[in-house]
């Protein structure tokens, strides 16, 4: 049995209601999971992946 | 009201004064702190601030520590142009944290040397309940790379 940390302390699995999603952009990829327990969200996790790095542009000026 | 995502413009001056140093072992320190989507966090950061950053169950101000396990490389790609890049070596984590108020930005900065920004990093919004959010790096090459200085 797998347990879920929760709100309410650690739960079985069984005894919850998961809804999972995926966000996907150019930006970051984001996976969440949440567990409800009657009607009430008593854990949610995000995973997010960021893709965009950031680029400094350098350059060295010509002399003369 | 939002945050950017951006290279901190004080930490290119900071990288010319060797203010910033990624050397592993050697080096400095970095943390990651997450800031509410109200926020305004951008290239104009300067240094770590307590304003709108988040708070919640099991989350310590300041955030949590940035794991440098690979010193900065760089590599040439032709007589007159290259690439230095750096990426934090694991996944940044909060485990176990309850944030209700939404966030969408990470500040990483440099916690040995008066807390000085290094880059703002922005995300879709997002809240955790009693769960752990984890931010996972690109990969750490010329292209991908989380930090990257290029000449062309």
């Amino acid at each position: 049995m797998a347990m879920v940390f929760t709100t309410k302390g650690e739960m079985d699995e069984s005894l919850l209601e998961k809804k999972e999603g995926v966000v996907d952009t150019d930006n970051e990829h984001t996976t969440w999971v949440e567990y409800w327990h009657n009607g009430e969200m008593v854990h949610r996790s995000a995973h997010v992946t960021l893709k965009k790095a950031l680029v400094l542009s350098a350059a060295a000026a010509k002399i003369g | 009201m939002a945050n950017t995502q951006a290279m901190c413009t004080s930490f290119l001056q900071e990288l010319m004064q060797g203010l910033q140093n990624f050397t592993t072992s050697t080096g400095n320190s970095f943390k990651a702190a997450l800031y509410e989507a109200t926020a305004t966090y951008n290239a104009s950061t300067t240094a770590y601030a307590v304003t709108n950053e988040v708070s919640g169950t099991n989350y310590t101000a300041g955030g949590v520590a940035v794991t440098n396990g690979t010193s900065p490389q760089s590599t040439n790609a032709s007589a007159t142009a290259g690439v230095a890049y750096w990426t934090p070596s694991a996944s940044i984590t909060y485990t176990n944290v309850t944030l209700t108020t939404a966030f969408d930005a990470v500040l990483i900065y440099n916690n040995t040397n008066s807390n000085r920004a290094v880059s703002v990093h922005t995300f879709g919004s997002q809240t955790i309940t009693a769960g752990t959010f984890t931010l996972t790096m690109p990969t750490n090459n010329t292209t991908s790379a989380l930090l990257r200085l290029s000449t062309t």
